[in-house]
């Protein structure tokens, strides 16, 4: 029992005891306000049997003591006023001072205006990063081409490596297995017709089309969109940005060119293996659910590929690999402060780079239905 | 003497918060000129103003007398190759040996052969007293003084004339410290620098520096170490006369 209260002649008295410590503040915190608030007038607190007090347990007293002060009533102390009250106190004391213009929002309607206010900002100085960017970025791109220093082949050799190279496995693994479902699903339904054969076209169509290069799209928005925010922004917290500006380098030039490049060679050769591991996958299954033994799948497929189909699907790779290396870039170079951003603008670059890259697809199966190809 | 860095009513504002408000200083050739102020006073800010990486919102900027704030980025670099910065943390490029680090702007600047590149490097390494086996570290192997001492190389490789420090002794041990403000001292006068240098750190300050600059009120007041010490400003008068003022002038003056 920490404490308990005496009436004795009118006067109320507590007499406090064992510890005031952190560890027990959640049970004594209401039970002191509760008599704070019964005892109104005076209050005696004998603080004599208290084994051990901290911050927390002062803060306590002093709060009690506050509220007692503002309903006009007073505490009288035994065995004296604790010292840690006083330096409570000494802290109070300097309250209320530079707290101005950092008030934040308001509330209720003005605050709904002031979110508002503030989004449309921000999205306009966005958008304005964004056209910048691009313009820099296209500025850079005619200079880069033009002499052989400035396109820094080395760079975009490690870029190819570290985004096509290193992504073979988990791009053939996904294609194969995407592939292998759609001819599982497409078996299922085709055979109530007893159309099983059309399961190769569905299969080669799809893959060629749309499949193959939307998934590598996707996984290597997921790897490396992330890795060129983060590897850019985590330069920029540690100044090397400013460092290569300083150096007289041109950091759009050594950074963010030979990321797009090296993607704009590894997404198309990507999107050519996951076009092969998933015809791959479609024959495999064909064989072993529908019986289409292997050389009756390639003779079926030669007939399902048109002329475009191939290239409907390829000609997509080097835009979603632009729209992917531009975000990514883009998202690292505008980190400037801090590890939080850095954490945010990484996911900003993966979650925006996959958004463009499926409405980029949608505007290309448009495109080309009006285009009837 | 000619004056190798010429600010003129430089002011920096960044939407309603006004940093610097019409600050001029000359900085002149041969001397070690250390930047001081409280924290928030823009020492940085300035620092990437002298450097061309931020554009003041008025005012002038010289260094060796071509104008640099209104210059395009590509026209920024003759006057860049004219200088060398050590960032406060270092800022090494992590993907990059010691060795390559230092070799960058020399690559990136100057046809090379590449075993000259490699001791061109070298010479720069140990020029700021590290090991030559320091060479092949990367940045992530190094300890804070080592940082520091690369971070030095790098930009000692373009052969500046115009050496800007940024906090040089800011986070090592005071002896480290004091071995830094030894090493930058000799390389001054060894390659007839002109050091720019921002510090907090008092030593560094009586050890090492011509002259001072005092950011207070957004503007700066500037002026040999002794003109500055008896300037009757109150955030200049606490600085230097405070407890710790006070300990560092009186070794600097047993030293000498």
């Amino acid at each position: 029992m920490p404490f308990e209260v005496k009436d004795e002649s009118g006067r109320r008295r507590l007499r406090l005891e064992g510890r005031w410590t952190v560890a027990e503040a959640a049970a004594l915190e209401p039970r002191l306000r509760e008599t704070a608030r019964a005892a109104g007038g005076r209050l005696e607190l004998d603080v004599s049997g208290i084994e051990a007090m901290d911050l927390t347990g002062a803060w306590l007293l002093h709060s009690l003591e506050r509220q007692l002060h503002e309903t006009g009533g007073r505490v009288e102390w035994t065995g004296g006023r604790p010292d840690k009250l006083e330096f409570i106190d000494r802290t109070e004391a300097g309250r209320g001072q530079g707290t101005e213009g950092a008030a934040g929002p308001p509330d209720g309607m003005p605050g709904v205006l002031d979110t508002v206010g503030r989004t449309a900002v921000h999205a306009k100085e966005g958008a304005l990063d964004l056209l910048g960017f691009i313009g820099v970025v296209t500025a850079g791109y005619g200079r880069s081409l033009r002499s052989r220093k400035r396109l820094r082949l080395p760079s975009v050799v490690r870029h190819v490596y570290e985004t096509g190279i290193t992504a073979v496995p988990i791009v053939s693994l996904i294609a194969f297995l995407i592939a292998v479902i759609v001819a599982y699903i497409g078996a299922q339904q085709l055979r109530r017709f007893g159309g099983e054969i059309f399961v190769v076209d569905l299969v080669t169509v799809a893959v060629l089309r749309e499949l193959g290069v939307l998934l590598t799209a996707i996984i290597v928005a997921g790897r490396s969109g992330s890795a060129f925010a983060a590897e850019i922004g985590a330069m920029k917290l540690n100044d090397e940005v400013d460092a290569l500006r300083a150096m007289g380098m041109d950091p759009v030039e050594v950074l963010v060119l030979p990321r797009i490049f090296g993607l704009v060679i590894a997404l198309p050769a990507l999107t050519v293996l996951a076009d092969a591991t998933g015809l791959a996958g479609g024959a495999l299954l064909s064989w072993y659910l529908v019986d289409i033994p292997p050389y009756q799948y390639i003779e079926r497929m030669q007939g399902a590929i048109g002329d475009t189909t191939f290239w409907v699907g390829i000609i997509k790779a080097p835009v979603f690999a632009i729209l992917i290396a531009m975000v990514g870039t883009l998202r690292g170079m505008q980190v400037r402060t801090s590890s939080r951003e850095l954490g945010r603008l990484t996911t900003v670059a993966v979650v925006q780079s996959i958004f463009l890259v499926i409405l980029a697809d949608a505007v290309f199966a448009v495109l080309f239905m009006e285009l009837d190809i | 003497m000619a004056a190798v860095i010429e600010v003129r009513g430089v002011v920096n504002r960044f939407g309603r918060q006004v940093v610097h408000d019409g600050l001029d200083v000359e900085i002149r050739a041969g001397e070690v000129f250390g930047i001081v102020g409280g924290s928030g006073s823009g020492k940085s800010v300035l620092l990437r103003t002298l450097l061309g990486l931020q554009k003041p919102s008025a005012g002038s900027v010289r260094i060796e007398g071509s104008e640099i704030t209104n210059r395009p980025e590509r026209e920024l670099l003759d006057v860049k190759r004219r200088y060398g910065v050590m960032f406060q943390r270092g800022a090494l490029f992590s993907s990059l040996t010691v060795a390559e680090n230092v070799e960058l702007p020399i690559a990136e600047h100057y046809r090379v052969s590449e075993a000259a590149l490699r001791g061109l490097a070298l010479l720069r390494i140990r020029m700021v007293g590290l090991p030559e086996d320091a060479a092949a570290k990367y940045p992530a192997q190094l300890s804070g003084g080592m940082t520091k001492r690369v971070a030095l190389a790098r930009a000692l490789a373009l052969d500046p004339v115009i050496l800007f420090l940024d906090e040089p002794t800011s986070g090592l041990d005071p002896i480290s410290a004091a071995a830094f403000d030894q090493l930058v001292l000799e390389l001054q006068e060894g390659l007839a620098l002109t050091v720019v240098m921002i510090t907090h750190d008092l030593d560094t300050i009586f050890r090492v520096c011509n002259r001072v600059g005092v950011i207070v009120d957004g503007r700066m007041i500037s002026g040999t170490l002794d003109e500055i010490v008896r300037t009757d400003h109150p955030w200049i008068r606490d600085y230097f006369h405070g407890e710790r003022g006070r300990a560092s002038r009186g070794l600097a003056g047993k030293d000498g």
